[in-house]
């Protein structure tokens, strides 16, 4: 049954208002996240700035809050500089791979209890397929610009991400194993009989892979190798410029949103908080949200960039076997109880 | 299959590392050859902040080619234009006058922590901890303030001058500065508590670009450079200039020859530099600024020239003829500046222009260590490498 088939059935209002409420809903989140893009990068440059005795962007607008609006114009109407020597049509789906897996993991997060675009039982994986499949945006963008720069940023890329995409994978087994479910929705639910509600304490270990991992997974400092300015100069989209760099900065921070947002389901109990907010229940997860957010900037604002070799150390002889053993206990914990 | 494997082929990736590039702090151009990220060739080319100052210098005149000194290492102006008068003073064998000797030793310091202000940003940026660097420049910008208050020049000073320096210092200069000296040693420690227990800053440093002692000393280091790997050699202490000899201050050495070991020598360092200004301000002598038998070497004071006919004609003689006394003969005078032993070997003719000036520059020899720290390395340490041997190309180049 096709389509319009569908809709020409009896009780096709039904399936009409679904769907146009489905459409509704990824208008919404869509809107909203990249309301909160815009502003993270905003957030970032404010908070390093003060950070760093300094005041950050304050020329456009009051207090420079109109500052990432100037950026987006000024991305969209610069030239897009293709190099003579790439290969295009992956040069050009690159940024765009980047950018459609970060989007298409929106689909899975539960803001508030209710509100999901799709309510899938396999939510997790397919949260932790999407990043794998982000990285093949970084890779094809390093290897199709034809530069020897971007390149090495590429190459670095793929082997930090299979790394980190390892541990951060492990250390949300022990979530699954907890909640019994992939399902983001009932991981959240099964958290509220937990201290606190939340994941965290019991599943402490993952908590700290998960979050070092994540780092590393969206290239931010100290993990930031495949960007690494003062070495690779921009690193794999060092070719890029207008609004196809622009994509990549939007998947960067889109990502970034995703894996907090992951994080905060997973480890700090979702939506659920203290105690109720009347009228916004999104209100506890978007502070959290803010907070995990901030987190990502405090550290960069802190801590030097890792080299190389230490980051696959790190990952390999650390993080995996923190997360197996978490795993381990978890279950030894589970049976025992 | 056969075939295919018969096709492939490994071969070094060849990359070109500056002269644009943020960082090679300049423009210095390194050509890596890299084994995916290990270097295993590195050359060095230099000259691209070639300016020709040695040859411009012997068409000038002793007083005139003082400003040229500034644009060596324009870090630190001041130890070069000490460095460069310490020299004429000697080739005409005169000698400043105590306070005059006091004023260049507090301000040779106070530039020797601003370079340093400006090396350990540079270094922990390209290492990756952002943050230091804005702190750093926090304390750059005032000291740079506070050149600006003594001569008007933030960089490029040319304050002082053969048989002495340009004008006497402010009282409300030498209460900033004294203040300043309260307040930096504070600064230090919150530098330090950023990376140096941090245990990224340990791993990126330790055991990282390591040369030996003996090896050192063969490769012409000289300045923090050298002394991380342990040789106790300072120039202001094995043949003390200026005031260096009535002050104290100790020479912070390494051990091991690392990077970190040179981090740590030069953060002392500031500790250090910050206790001879100290002394400088509080010792600071009463007395004239300008040798008396200098006149020769030195303007006479602008508003005499506005007015009186004699010094408006020795100011024309001065600056087109030069000194006529300059004694035939040849002469190097060193001096610890803050990357190195900072060298001026002069010719002289018996006329006003040196026939041949020369400057040993420490960023020239440093940079020719490059490839022996690089090589075998990844290429992140390479960043590291260029950081720690601190160079600056304007000096490298001339």
């Amino acid at each position: 049954m096709n389509f319009l088939e569908a809709a020409m059935q009896p009780g096709s209002v039904d399936f009409l208002y679904n769907i146009a409420i489905i459409v509704i809903k990824i208008l919404v989140v869509f809107g909203v996240i990249m309301l909160h893009v815009a502003y993270a990068t905003y957030f970032e440059r404010k908070t390093i700035g003060h950070m760093q005795v300094r005041l950050g962007p304050m020329r456009v607008g009051p207090h420079g809050l109109l500052q990432p609006i100037a950026d987006g114009i000024k991305l969209f109407f610069k030239e897009d500089i293709i190099p003579a020597q790439s290969d295009k049509p992956v040069f050009f789906v690159a940024p765009v791979i980047s950018l459609v897996a970060a989007l298409t993991s929106l689909a899975v997060i539960p803001f508030f209890d209710g509100f999901v675009i799709a309510d899938i039982n396999v939510g997790l994986l397919f949260v932790l397929a999407m990043s794998s499949l982000g990285s093949y945006g970084i890779i094809l963008a390093g290897w199709s610009s034809n530069s020897k720069y971007s390149f090495l940023g590429g190459l670095r890329s793929a082997a930090q991400i299979i790394s980190y995409e390892i541990a951060m994978g492990l250390s949300l087994v022990g979530v699954m194993m907890l909640s019994g479910s992939m399902n983001l929705t009932e991981i959240v639910k099964a958290q509220e009989h937990y201290p606190l509600g939340m994941f965290l304490f019991p599943q402490l270990i993952a908590c700290f892979v998960y979050t070092i991992s994540v780092i590393a997974e969206t290239n931010r400092a100290p993990f930031d190798l495949p960007e690494a300015e003062s070495e690779l100069v921009a690193g794999y989209f060092v070719e890029y410029s207008g609004m196809r760099y622009g994509l990549f900065f939007i998947a960067e921070y889109t990502a970034m949103i995703i894996m907090a947002s992951i994080g905060i389901v997973c480890f700090l109990g979702g939506w659920n908080g203290p105690f109720e907010i009347p009228y916004v229940p999104f209100a506890w997860f978007f502070l959290k949200l803010y907070l995990l957010i901030f987190v990502y900037y405090w550290i960069r604002a802190t801590l030097p960039r890792y080299r190389y070799d230490h980051l696959m150390d790190l990952g390999w002889k650390v993080l995996i076997p923190l997360a197996l053993l978490n795993i381990v206990v978890t279950g030894i914990v589970k049976v025992l109880l | 299959m056969d075939r295919g494997k018969a096709e492939l082929q490994t071969r070094e990736l060849t990359i070109n590392m500056g002269p644009q590039h943020p960082a090679t702090h300049g423009v210095l151009r390194l050509v890596l050859d890299l084994d995916g990220e290990t270097v295993v060739k590195c050359t060095p080319y230099i000259g691209y902040l070639h300016r020709g100052v040695e040859k411009l210098a012997e068409n000038r005149t002793y007083l005139t080619a003082l400003p040229l000194t500034d644009r060596f290492d324009y870090i630190a102006a001041m130890a070069n234009n000490q460095g460069y008068c310490l020299a004429v003073e000697r080739l005409f064998g005169i000698e400043a006058p105590e306070r005059a000797q006091y004023i260049r030793t507090m301000v040779a310091e106070m530039s020797r922590i601003s370079s340093h202000i400006l090396w350990l940003g540079t270094h922990a940026l390209d290492i990756g901890a952002m943050t230091v660097f804005l702190y750093a420049f926090r304390e750059r910008e005032w000291i740079l303030d506070l050149f600006e208050m003594l001569c008007g020049a933030r960089l490029t000073t040319s304050y002082a001058r053969a048989g002495g320096v340009r004008n006497d210092v402010s009282q409300e200069f030498l209460d900033s500065l004294y203040k300043f000296t309260d307040e930096f040693p504070k600064r230090v420690e919150e530098y330090e508590t950023l990376i140096d227990q941090n245990r990224i800053w340990l791993k990126r440093t330790k055991g990282i670009g390591v040369i030996e002692a003996d090896e050192a000393v063969n490769w012409g280091l000289s300045g923090p450079t050298l002394r991380g790997s342990g040789v106790a050699y300072d120039v202001r202490k094995y043949a003390p200039y200026d005031a260096y000899g009535n002050v104290e201050f100790d020479v912070p050495v390494g051990k091991t020859g690392d990077v970190y070991d040179r981090y740590r020598c030069r953060m002392e360092e500031f500790r250090q530099s910050n206790r001879i200004i100290r002394q400088c301000i509080e010792k600071l002598p009463r007395g004239p600024i300008m040798a008396p038998d200098a006149p020769k070497l030195t303007l006479p004071p602008k508003d005499n020239v506005l007015k009186s006919m004699e010094s408006m004609i020795h100011h024309f003689i001065l600056i087109t003829k030069g000194p006529i006394a300059a004694p035939e003969g040849e002469i190097y005078s060193a001096i610890e500046a803050p990357k190195g032993e900072l060298g001026f070997y002069f010719v002289s003719d018996g006329t006003g222009r040196p026939y041949r000036m020369r400057v040993r520059a420490p960023s020239f020899v440093h940079a020719s260590v490059i490839p022996r720290l690089c090589e075998g390395s990844l290429v992140a340490d390479v960043i590291a490498n260029i950081g720690t041997v601190d160079i600056v190309l304007g000096e490298c180049d001339r």
